[in-house]
Parts: structure tokens; C-alpha cells; sequence
């Protein structure tokens, strides 16, 4: 409703030539210079987004997929060398200056942030952050924006908005502030949403209202959404199509349905193997990924999951398998030996046989040898160590979530001490940190 | 400490805020107290008074006072503070009814003394203020934009903290405003940009680092991808943020520069004479140090109090700021 009311850039007028594609990213590669080198934060990703749907970023931390948003945005510091094309409705964004952004901003794109407590502003009410993008992207009276602000605020579902307009952040609860700060982001009516973790800093319960609401805003508005996330179980309820990135990369791609029906990435399959099942007796160990993410600053050459994956051979370790159509349309993976082809059991058979840690810590379901294989694997990839990888997460992702944290948190849970060592990461998160996260979304 | 009731014409300006203090009724209109209690910033009314302890109520119950005083000398019922009156040059408190006594010409030290706080207070107010409008605005661009202009602007900061700051006082008041037929106005003015210029960089640095780790907060990303400009998120989300932080400096500033006047007044580059302020009350009373202290005491034991109640308040302004931080 807002979105029609006065389109204010060029670009709204241009004629929708390219149907019903709203977002063509081709080939995006962003990296983070730095004292230490070049961190590969997003390397080669291309996809693109139609109208009103939705696509999944899943990942775990550090994979590259918040920097993959803000860099579609060109949101950005400056120490950052950004490559490929971002078309937005026709229009290249990455060649735009910094004063023609700020006008996609807000009215075409929008997004909203990981953490309520902080992506509001302390000391200014709710009603001037609501209406401020508004006055000064629209030109309207005070008058005018607020009440603007009192129906986007009735719209996502908040009490009493008119006492709310007048109150501080803090007087609100976090399901609230998220609340306020969608309101915000769709006070514009923007053709996008990038929706940065919106329920990651929430209690179980509000996840699931604040992804309904995100849900019918979007219908509502014919909104295109990328929603990032490092949960598959909302990915699977939220999404029409789902991008799993690993180390910069896309690793697989499909709508969402045929991903989780025919998934081929031994990554994707093993993320989704890491989700504990109501169905588990109590104390079940939970499935871990081993290792961690490979450092962004010095990838490995072959395939970058090839270190931690079960079927890895040696064609994994040293060529860079490409991203492939599969049988179904839209499919694409990134992988030589592909779940559920023979290829891939005989794979598997060949590294049992050689005793591959983690292909038979992966078979075995064995969770009392994961610190084992986490100390193994650490061993190999000795090159980057906790600490290299500690500030490529920091660079690449920052300090969201725990899912990378999730290998040490049960391997810790299985071995006491020997995983903390090897894993070198705090495990505060610990087990039952990772089974309220993943236990949402079931 | 000078007792209250000398001050009574003004104490009662204070009335709401200090009960304490609350002097017979007077003549100053209750408009002209929430006047004052606003001026003096950290004064706020309602329930926040409420919670205030008995440390920081005695403390704005001074500083009022203070400021009622200099503000409301040319009405109060004072002497000529540069005429002498009657015998009373070096005589101790109370003689002939003068409640301070006379200073070493005769004249009513208490008038002087009030008349000196108008004066101690414009020049620390004033260039304080100027040090954090420029201070602020070198730090808050500084802190926002980093890079280059950091690098640069932090080096101005240190090379102006580097100087002693007296000296870099005494000098720019030297050069600027000393020898014949320099007009008293003129001093003053140079005065307060010499010690506004000394504060900068203090204001500057604190400025700076607030708005460090406030402009890497979410709602200043979230501000940007709104489409907000620069500008309006450094002055309309940074800045509100990081006042608190530069107001509690502020308060310890003025502080410093009371001090500062004082110690220019005694090396004779304050204000001039006959101009009393409350360096120069001392500085011309330490001949009579021996034979009439309370001369120099009395000056004295204002600025302490002030600089006290303003160092207390300043840190109560930021455990106040703190907590309200880390409750969010």
C-alpha cells in the first residue's frame, strides 16, 4: 500500500522489460583486504530473484552469506574490492555512486538486522525512526509520516501502536523491537528485503511470529525476500528457493522443495544431518559436522568442503568441481561425487576402508569420536589455525551464531576437555545452546 | 566555606532543587529558578531530583547558588564591588557588618567575590563551549568518517595536548592581549578562546572515542541502508548518543579551566584589575596572605567547592550514562 503511493527515483519508472526478474547477481566476488592478505569473503556467486519470492542464504559462520547481502547492497567499508555485476530491475548497481545508492536504499531495497537491541537507536523514540526515512525520502509533513508510521505499526502486528510511537527501544521487549524495525525497513515499500538473521537474536516462540509476519508483509507487497539464516528448518518453511553457501561459495542451489528432497552436496546433507530429531531419544548425541570452515585468506584448491567431507577423494582435493545442473530444473551443486550416486557410496567405501576419520565418524554416528577426528583434522589443516580462523569469521561474518561453534560444542559434550583444545573456540554455546537453535525449527 | 545565609538573596533561587538550602523567602520570581536549574544542565526536575543522592542534591545545591549569584549580582543588594567602603581594608569577616570582610583597598570582599564568580564563570563556560563545539565536531568527523581525517585530526589532538596546557595559555594570552591599551574586553575574549582552545582536544578525543563504537552500532548500518545521508545520521544518530559522554567531560572541563584562570591570574595574565574574578582575588591578596587570609580563603574555598561539586557531578553524569548503556 505504501510501496505505490510516490515513486521518487528514475528507476521506478523504467518499464519492467525484464518480466518478472527483479535481482541478477553474476559472478559477485567480495573481498576484505587485510593486513594478513586478501580475505575471499564471496567468491563467484551468481543468482538471480523474481517478484514477490523468496530465496534462502543458509550457511554457517563465516560462510560469507551477510556479506554476500550487504555486498548486493553495496553496503560495504571501504577496504573492500568487489567484482562480477548486481542488476536490480535492469539496473547495474555496482556501478552506481555512492548518492544514486542512497536512493535505492530504503525505497527499493531494504534490510532488516540480526539484533533488535542494537539496530535501534537508543535515545530517539520509535515514531521519529519510523518516520524519519520517510520525510526525508518522500518529502512528507510530520504529520503526514505519522501517520504512516501508526498503520505500518498496526500492520506488523503492535499493540497500542499509537502509545508505541512515543516510546523509547528500551521500553519494548525484543520480539517487539523486531517488530518496529521491520516496520521501518518496509516504510518505504521496498521491491526487496534482505532479511540479515531476523530471528536469531529471538526466543523460539517469537521466531515463529516474526517469520509469519515477514511472510504475510511479503505477500502483501509483492516483496522479494532474501532471508540469510544458518537454520535449515526455517529455510524449509520460509523459502521458495534455497542457495547453501560454504567458504564464499554457492555449494548447491534449488527450489526448496526439490533441495530437500534430492539433495546432492554432501555439505547440505550433512547440515541437514546436524539437526536433532524430536523424534531422538534424550541425551542422543548430537550429529556434528567435523572440522571447521577452511581459511577464506588461503582456501584449499580442490573443493573447500573436501577436508571435513566423507566422500572426499583425491580428484576433491585438487580440482575445484563446478556448479552443475542436476537432472531436476534449477538444481545446481557443486560436487564430483554427488549424495546418492553410486559414484558417491563407492567413495565412501574406498575412505571406510582407509580409515577417514570423518568418514566413519559420518557412517558410524559415533559421537564419542568426534573430538578425535576434530584433533585429527585440526592436525592436517594445521596451516590455519584457531586463531586465523577466529578473525576470518570476524571479517567475514561477524560475531553471529554458533553453528561453526557447533562441531566443538558436542565434541566437547563427548570428550570433555580434549575438544575445547583442539577446537580452541569458547563452547558457552554448549549442546544445549545448539538444540535450542536447530530444535526451533523442526 | 562561606555560610549559606550570605547568600541568602540567591539561595532560595535554589529553593526547589535544595531544600537544604532554602534561605528566607525572596524576591527572585519561582519562572527565573527552573531558568537556572536548566542552565545549570545537570539540574533536572521531577523524579530523576528525586534519585539524585545526598552527594550530587549538594552538589547542584552549590552550583546553583553559584551561578544564581553571578547571574543575579548587578540586582543583589552588594556593595560596589570597585569602590572601597568605609575602613575595612585587610578586616576579617563580619567587621561592620560586611560578612566576607574588606580585601587589602577596602572594598567588600563578598561583592567582589560574587562579581568574581560572574566573571570565573563566563570565561570556563564560554570556552568550554567553544572547545566542545569545535572539540566535538573535529571528534565526532573524526570518529565517523576514520581513515585519513582521523589520523589527521587525532594528531592536531595530540600535538595541542602535548603543550603544557598553561603555558600554551599564557602564551596565546601574551602574544594576543598584553602591553598598553589592551582593552579589558579584549583580554577576556582572548582568555576564553586561549583555554577554549586548550580544551579541544580533550573534548575532541572523548568525542572521537564514543563515536567510534557508536557509529559501529547496528542502527547507524540500519540508518545507511534506510538511504539516510552522512550528515544527518552523524548529527541525528551518532551525536545524540554520544552527548552524555562530552557533557560529563564538559562539566570536568570547567573545571579545569576555573583552575587554569586562576593560575593565569597569578602569573598576571588573567583578567585585569580592577575586574575581579577569582583568580585575580587571590593572586592580588597574596601580598596580605600574612596579615589578612581570609582574603585569599574565601576565593579559595569557592573554587574548590565549585571545581568539587562539578568533578562529582560530572561523575554521576556518566555512571548515569553508563548504566543507561548497559541496560539496553
Amino acid at each position: 500500500m505504501i510501496g505505490r503511493r510516490k515513486q521518487v527515483t528514475a528507476v521506478a519508472d523504467a518499464p519492467p522489460a525484464h518480466g518478472r526478474r527483479l535481482l541478477e547477481v553474476e559472478d559477485l566476488a567480495t573481498h576484505f583486504v587485510t593486513p594478513r592478505g586478501l580475505v575471499r569473503a564471496v567468491d563467484g556467486v551468481s543468482f538471480s530473484l523474481e517478484r514477490g519470492k523468496t530465496l534462502g542464504l543458509v550457511g554457517e559462520s563465516g560462510c560469507g552469506k551477510s556479506v554476500l547481502s550487504r555486498s548486493i547492497m553495496g553496503l560495504l567499508p571501504s577496504n573492500v574490492e568487489r567484482h562480477g555485476s548486481v542488476e536490480f530491475e535492469g539496473q547495474r548497481l555496482d556501478q552506481l555512486g555512492p548518492a544514486e545508492l542512497r536512493s535505492f536504499w530504503g525505497t527499493q531495497i531494504a534490510m532488516v538486522f540480526q539484533d533488535p537491541m542494537t539496530s535501534l537507536n537508543p535515545v530517539m523514540r520509535i515514531g521519529r525512526q519510523i518516520t524519519e526515512p520517510l520525510r526525508f525520502h518522500f518529502d512528507m509533513d510530520r504529520g503526514q509520516a505519522e501517520k504512516i508510521a501508526l498503520s505500518l505499526l498496526e500492520s506488523v502486528n503492535i499493540p497500542e501502536p499509537a502509545r508505541r510511537l512515543r516510546q523509547y527501544p528500551h521500553e519494548l521487549s525484543g520480539g517487539m523491537r523486531q517488530r518496529v524495525v521491520i516496520a521501518i525497513a518496509l516504510a518505504c515499500g521496498p521491491k526487496l528485503l534482505f532479511a540479515d538473521e531476523p530471528t536469531t537474536a529471538l526466543d523460539v516462540t517469537v521466531q515463529a511470529q516474526i517469520l509469519e509476519l515477514l511472510r504475510t508483509q511479503q505477500r502483501e507487497r509483492d516483496m522479494a525476500m532474501v532471508l540469510v539464516t544458518h537454520d535449515l528448518g526455517v529455510v524449509a518453511g520460509h523459502t521458495d528457493e534455497v542457495a547453501v553457501m560454504y567458504a564464499g561459495q554457492i555449494v548447491e542451489q534449488a527450489p526448496t522443495r526439490t533441495l530437500f528432497s534430492s539433495m546432492r552436496m554432501p555439505y547440505t546433507a550433512a547440515l541437514l544431518q546436524s539437526i536433532p530429531r524430536l523424534t531422538n531419544a534424550s541425551h542422543t548425541r548430537l550429529n556434528v559436522i567435523a572440522g571447521r570452515p577452511p581459511d577464506l585468506l588461503d582456501p584449499p584448491p580442490g573443493c573447500r568442503f573436501a577436508p571435513r567431507c566423507p566422500y572426499a577423494q583425491d580428484r576433491c582435493r585438487e580440482e575445484q568441481p563446478p556448479l552443475i545442473e542436476a537432472d531436476e530444473p534449477g538444481h545446481l551443486y557443486r560436487c564430483w561425487y554427488p549424495v546418492g550416486t553410486d559414484e558417491a557410496r563407492e567413495a565412501l567405501e574406498r575412505n571406510l576402508a582407509a580409515h577417514v576419520p570423518q568418514a566413519e565418524l559420518a557412517v558410524s554416528g559415533d559421537m564419542t569420536r568426534a573430538a578425535e577426528v576434530e584433533a585429527a583434522l585440526e592436525g592436517a589443516g594445521a596451516a590455519a589455525g584457531p586463531a586465523a580462523y577466529e578473525s576470518d569469521g570476524s571479517a567475514a561474518d561477524g560475531p553471529d551464531g554458533t553453528p561453526a561453534d557447533q562441531a566443538d560444542a558436542s565434541a566437547d559434550e563427548s570428550d570433555g576437555s580434549s575438544g575445547d583444545t583442539a577446537g580452541g573456540t569458547e563452547a558457552s554455546s554448549g549442546p544445549d545452546g545448539a538444540e535450542v537453535e536447530i530444535g526451533g525449527s523442526d | 566555606m562561606p555560610p549559606p545565609e550570605s547568600f541568602s538573596g540567591a539561595s532560595s533561587g535554589a529553593g526547589s532543587a535544595t531544600p537544604t538550602l532554602a534561605g528566607p523567602p525572596t524576591t527572585v520570581p519561582p519562572a527565573d529558578t527552573a531558568a537556572l536549574a536548566g542552565a545549570e544542565g545537570a539540574a533536572t526536575a521531577g523524579e530523576r531530583a528525586q534519585r539524585l543522592g545526598w552527594g550530587a542534591k549538594l552538589a547542584i545545591g552549590w552550583l546553583v547558588l553559584v551561578v544564581a549569584a553571578a547571574l543575579l549580582a548587578p540586582v543583589l543588594p552588594l556593595d560596589d564591588p570597585y569602590e572601597p567602603v568605609g575602613a575595612i581594608a585587610r578586616q576579617g569577616p563580619g567587621t561592620d557588618g560586611h560578612v566576607l570582610g574588606g580585601d587589602s583597598l577596602g572594598r567588600d570582599l563578598l561583592s567582589r567575590l560574587v562579581w568574581g564568580a560572574r566573571m570565573s564563570l563566563l570565561i570556563s563556560v564560554t570556552s568550554v563551549l567553544l572547545g566542545m563545539v569545535l572539540g566535538g565536531l573535529l571528534g565526532l568527523l573524526a570518529g565517523y568518517f576514520r581513515g585519513r581525517l582521523d589520523k589527521a585530526f587525532v594528531g592536531v589532538f595530540d600535538v595541542l595536548l602535548s603543550f603544557p596546557q598553561l603555558i600554551l595559555a599564557l602564551t596565546l594570552v601574551t602574544v594576543y592581549a598584553t602591553g598598553e591599551g589592551v582593552s579589558s574586553t579584549r583580554r577576556i575574549t582572548v582568555l576564553i578562546f586561549a583555554l577554549g582552545v586548550v580544551s579541544i582536544p580533550v573534548l575532541g578525543r572523548i568525542t572521537r572515542a564514543t563515536t567510534l563504537t557508536w557509529s559501529q552500532r547496528d542502527f547507524v548500518h540500519a540508518a545507511r541502508a534506510m538511504g539516510a545521508r552522512n550528515r544527518s545520521i552523524m548529527f541525528g544518530e551518532v551525536l545524540p548518543n554520544v552527548l552524555p559522554a562530552m557533557f560529563s567531560i564538559a562539566l570536568l572541563g570547567i573545571a579545569v579551566v576555573i583552575v587554569a584562570e586562576g593560575g593565569l591570574s597569578l602569573l598576571g595574565v588573567g583578567v585585569q584589575l580592577p575586574t575581579p574574578s577569582w583568580g585575580n582575588i587571590i593572586a592580588e591578596g597574596r601580598g596580605s596572605l600574612r596579615d589578612a587570609p581570609h582574603i585569599v580563603l574565601a576565593p579559595t574555598v569557592a573554587i574548590f567547592l565549585t571545581v568539587l561539586a562539578l568533578n562529582y557531578l560530572g561523575d554521576v553524569v556518566r555512571a548515569r550514562f553508563d548504566v543507561r548503556e548497559s541496560a539496553l
